[in-house]
């Protein structure tokens, strides 16, 4: 579903701008193509332009400049009301002087619905997220997680093609969160319904989601699946922000097809696959993913490049164990191990050797 | 799970649960009334106090037998509808209560109190005081012809004091105080006998009425003073009956003499006719009229205040409706709830746009906007009534521009001054903040998550505004309109000067009772009634709208 071609295109962003007081971009650029029912997700820090991207396909924003689409058809004219665009808010905005069942049957009421229409609706929505027995109560009455399924089953109702969720689980817990989370996705792939959903938890981003859209800066970083995004992050800053990750600096010493060497700043030599390194010469930063580095003698491939490591700090963690390293100067490289029975567990002051795969190793802008 | 229900939860030292819990509470209260306990009694001294003494003095009406004690019992047995004025003893009463009402210049208000239910009454009680002296020099004089002995105060002190007469000075003393409203505590000097109270009734309870004023009010020693011209009439009242003239024929004490030589020239003296002399002082005292109001109202409470508030007056023949032309209150009563609530109404409309405006612009602007709605604070009441005073009149900024755009005509200028519309327009401006505040701070406290929420679920900006923005507004509303509407129902500087007469509410009257007609108890009564009406349409609400739909802010 990666490369959709653009004639299939469902929702697109050509060349988007945003400037909110006319002097600094807070969208740069924009482009996005999505298909029909693809779940997307912006994923980026906080202040990166993921609500104002969500806000002008809403028509809450418009664009400074540049084409927002929808099923082919631009809509930068088209006031919010008319845009069929189901919406959930991060504060779920739930109408306070409506019961549950009020606020369900408002969206179908202004579409001049019949009554029994509307509640034959109204009542497959609050079954379809097992809120049935609720419709009389007020949403102040209701638990966090309860609000939330009432905010999706509302933007819902309507059955709108295209869903816009911004950050709808951050008020909950862990637990909750994880939950809805499956139901989410779980009820936007049974209806078939193209989502844009917002957050800036990765882990999140990357469960939930068909694609995920990195945001920086107001640009998009990477915009690839889950795996894709984990295993060749595209810059070090997608690298950084997508898991954990150990950086090692340098200067790339000789590219080769698909794999260079990278001389580190303490001068011991590995491999690596260069990604947006170019040059010979060039600064990079090496990623390698914390739970790719080896330290068992036996199973280090004998051709590839070691390195000396001292184990500083050993954290048992039930079904993993993170040792923290120092490796070529950075005292912050962390590895991850099984915890299975054959598992040695390192201890502090030891020192070791550790290695790995080449293609584990991408060498990225500095 | 069935037996933890019916057996009461024990707390740790083995109480009922609920008992501790209670006791625990209980603490907590005491403390929390102590710390408000200054504020309570502020409240208690500046607030609740003055309105109870206000429902009080719209009842009280005790001025009428304070000042004439005798004359309302002896008034009791009158009937009014035998179309004749009470007979002499009424008046033989009256005369007494009434000199010493004079004396101590108390009738006057007693005619002012009348004078409220019947008006002309003022001046019969004023030029009646001033006959009272001759009514009683009229045998003054004969008498000291008759024997030198009756010029002397020495004389008359010691012919009237002896002991045992405590009972009777007191009984005085206590009626003078009712009169004045002061204690009249101290020595007198002045001890009547109980034999002359036996064989002169009258001119004895003349004479220790005189001396109690002399030594407490003017000072004086009782013996050295001239006796007032009542115990004149006093005497020559007793000497009128029998029994007394038998008892002075018996009699050898201090002034024996010159009792036996009144008794024996008795027809020196004119005759002794309180009515006749009071109908010549001032002839209303022959007619019915005054001695039935006097009836009426000699109770010590009355609903006389409260009945004149709503245009209903006490009559002999019970209550009755005012004449035509003197019912102004209800009229006023429904021009002040009715303006008021065109001001309230004006103050919505004008209000609402203004304060979304306050919750929806940038902080900077909203600021800036704020303090424009703040400013009227600043200023003295005074001085923006005085203002629309200049902006309204019909030379006045609104109606020159007016003139100058064409819409009216310079001939007819419009009328804004000095009635209703001047009146509404003035205090809708001036209350207008109390309603933007509350929207205001209402407003603020909904999201715009809301609307914007609304409108992606397909709902036009007029639909979003109504259904989802306006009902959590109405709190403010609410709030903003209760507290507009019972300021304007009792405001009062306002309409005084841009009112006219027809732009006056009943506050003006009530200001106009207190300072300039003195009639407190009508003062009183109107102001009961209005509170009355403001707690009743505030019940109204509550019943209507419920009180938990009124928020002042968050
Ligand atoms: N109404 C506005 N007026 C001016 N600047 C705004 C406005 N809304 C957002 N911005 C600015 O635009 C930038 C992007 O904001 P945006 O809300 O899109 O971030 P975000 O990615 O959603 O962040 P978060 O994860 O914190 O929600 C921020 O720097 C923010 O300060
Ligand atoms: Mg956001």
């Amino acid at each position: 579903m990666a490369d959709t071609a653009s004639n299939d295109a469902f929702v697109e962003f050509e060349r988007v701008q945003k400037s909110y007081d006319g002097e600094t971009l807070v969208v740069k650029d924009l482009n996005l193509t999505m298909p029909k029912g693809e779940f997307l997700t912006m994923l980026g820090p906080s202040g990166s332009g993921k609500t104002t991207c969500l806000m002008m396909l809403a028509g809450f924003e418009t664009a400074t400049h540049g084409d927002i689409r929808l099923g082919g058809e631009s809509i930068n004219g088209i006031p919010p009301h008319k845009r069929g665009i189901g919406m959930v808010f991060q504060n779920y905005a739930l109408f306070p002087h409506m019961t549950i069942a009020e606020n369900l049957a408002f969206p179908l009421e202004v579409r001049k619905l019949g009554k029994a229409e509307r509640e034959e609706k109204v009542k497959r929505a609050l079954d379809m997220v097992e809120m049935g027995d609720f419709g009389g109560r007020r949403p102040a009455q209701l638990s966090g997680g309860q609000q939330q399924r009432i905010a999706l089953a509302r933007a819902l109702v309507f059955e709108p093609e295209l869903v816009l969720m911004d950050e709808p689980l951050g008020a909950l817990d862990k637990q909750l969160r994880e939950k809805m989370q499956f139901e989410i996705t779980h009820l936007a792939h049974r209806l078939g319904i193209t989502t844009v959903y917002v957050t800036h938890d990765q882990t999140e981003a990357l469960t939930m989601s068909d694609r995920v859209a990195v945001f920086d800066d107001g640009r998009i970083q990477q915009l690839a699946p889950p795996d894709k995004l984990y295993e060749s992050p595209e810059n070090s800053f997608v690298a950084q922000f997508i898991g954990e990750n150990n950086t090692l600096e340098g200067v790339i010493k000789e590219i080769k097809g698909n794999t260079c060497v990278v001389e580190l700043d303490d001068g011991e030599i590995i491999d690596a696959v260069p990604v947006n390194v170019s040059n010979v010469g060039d600064r990079t930063r090496v990623s390698i993913r914390p739970e790719r580095v080896e330290y068992n003698a036996d199973r280090l491939d004998p051709e590839a490049h070691t390195l000396k490591a001292e184990v500083l700090e050993f954290i048992y963690m039930g079904d993993i164990f993170r040792t923290r390293l120092r490796v070529a100067g950075n005292d912050e490289f962390i590895i991850k191990t099984r915890n299975a029975p054959d598992q040695v567990r390192l201890k502090p002051g030891e020192h070791i050797k550790i290695g790995w795969l080449p293609e584990d190793c991408r060498a990225l802008d500095a | 799970m069935s037996d933890t229900t019916q057996e009461p939860m024990l707390a740790a030292d083995g109480r009922p649960l609920k008992q501790s819990l209670a006791r625990a509470l209980r603490r907590q209260k005491l403390r929390a009334l102590m710390l408000i306990a200054p504020l309570l009694i502020f409240v208690m001294v500046t607030f609740i106090i003055p309105i109870l003494s206000m429902l009080f003095r719209s009842v009280e009406n005790e001025i009428v037998s304070n000042t004439l004690p005798h004359t309302v019992v002896a008034l009791q047995e009158w009937d009014s509808s035998t179309g004749e004025a009470p007979d002499e003893n009424v008046f033989r009463h009256l005369y007494f209560d009434l000199f010493k009402a004079s004396e101590a210049k108390e009738h006057t208000k007693l005619g002012t109190r009348l004078n409220y239910e019947r008006t002309g009454l003022s001046s019969v009680f004023r030029t009646t005081g001033r006959r009272l002296d001759d009514m009683g020099s009229d045998f003054q004089d004969p008498l000291e012809d008759i024997n030198e002995n009756f010029k002397e105060g020495a004389f008359w002190y010691e012919m009237l004091s002896g002991e045992g007469g405590e009972e009777l000075l007191e009984s005085r003393r206590a009626l003078w105080a009712r009169l004045t409203g002061e204690s009249m505590a101290g020595d007198i000097g002045f001890t009547p006998s109980p034999q002359m109270a036996d064989m002169l009734p009258w001119a004895t309870r003349a004479y220790t009425d005189f001396a109690i004023w002399t030594v407490i009010d003017d000072q004086d020693v009782v013996a050295e003073e001239d006796p007032w011209e009542a115990v004149y009439a006093g005497l020559a009242q007793d000497l009128q009956s029998e029994q007394t003239q038998t008892e002075i024929a018996a009699y050898d004490g201090p002034g024996a003499q010159a009792l036996k030589d009144a008794v024996a020239n008795l027809d020196q003296l004119p005759e002794v006719n309180f009515k006749a002399a009071f109908i010549d002082a001032k002839e209303d005292w022959g007619t019915t009229d005054l001695w039935s109001t006097m009836q009426v109202f000699s109770s010590n409470y009355t609903t006389g205040y409260f009945l004149n508030a709503v245009d209903l007056e006490l009559t002999p023949e019970g209550v009755q409706a005012k004449p035509e032309n003197q019912q102004i209150y209800m009229q006023l009563f429904m021009r002040t709830l009715w303006m008021a609530l065109v001001i309230t109404g004006a103050c919505i409309l004008l209000g609402y746009p203004v304060a979304w405006l306050l919750a929806n612009l940038p902080m900077r602007t909203a600021n800036t906007l704020m303090i424009l709605v703040l400013l009227p604070f600043w200023t003295s009441l005074l001085v923006r009534t005085s203002a629309w005073k200049v902006l309204l009149q019909q030379q006045g900024v609104i109606n020159d521009i007016l003139v100058w755009l064409g819409f009216v005509g310079d001939a007819n200028r419009l009328i804004l001054m000095n009635n209703a519309t001047g009146t509404i327009i003035a205090m809708t401006h001036i209350l207008l903040p109390f309603m933007i505040l509350p929207l205001y701070s209402v407003m603020k406290t909904i999201p715009p998550s809301y609307l914007r929420a609304a409108k992606s679920l397909g709902a036009t900006n007029w639909t979003a505004f109504w259904r989802v923005y306006f009902p959590q507004s109405v709190p403010g509303i609410g709030a903003g309109s209760i507290l507009v509407f019972i300021l304007a129902i009792g405001y009062y500087i306002t309409p005084e000067i841009v009112g006219g007469t027809s732009g006056i509410f009943i506050s003006n009257r009530i200001a106009y009772h207190i300072s300039s007609s003195l009639n407190w108890g009508l003062a009183a009564a109107l102001g009961t009634i209005l509170l009355v009406v403001v707690l009743v349409l505030y019940w109204a609400y509550d019943k209507i709208v419920g009180i938990d739909n009124v928020k002042l802010g968050g």
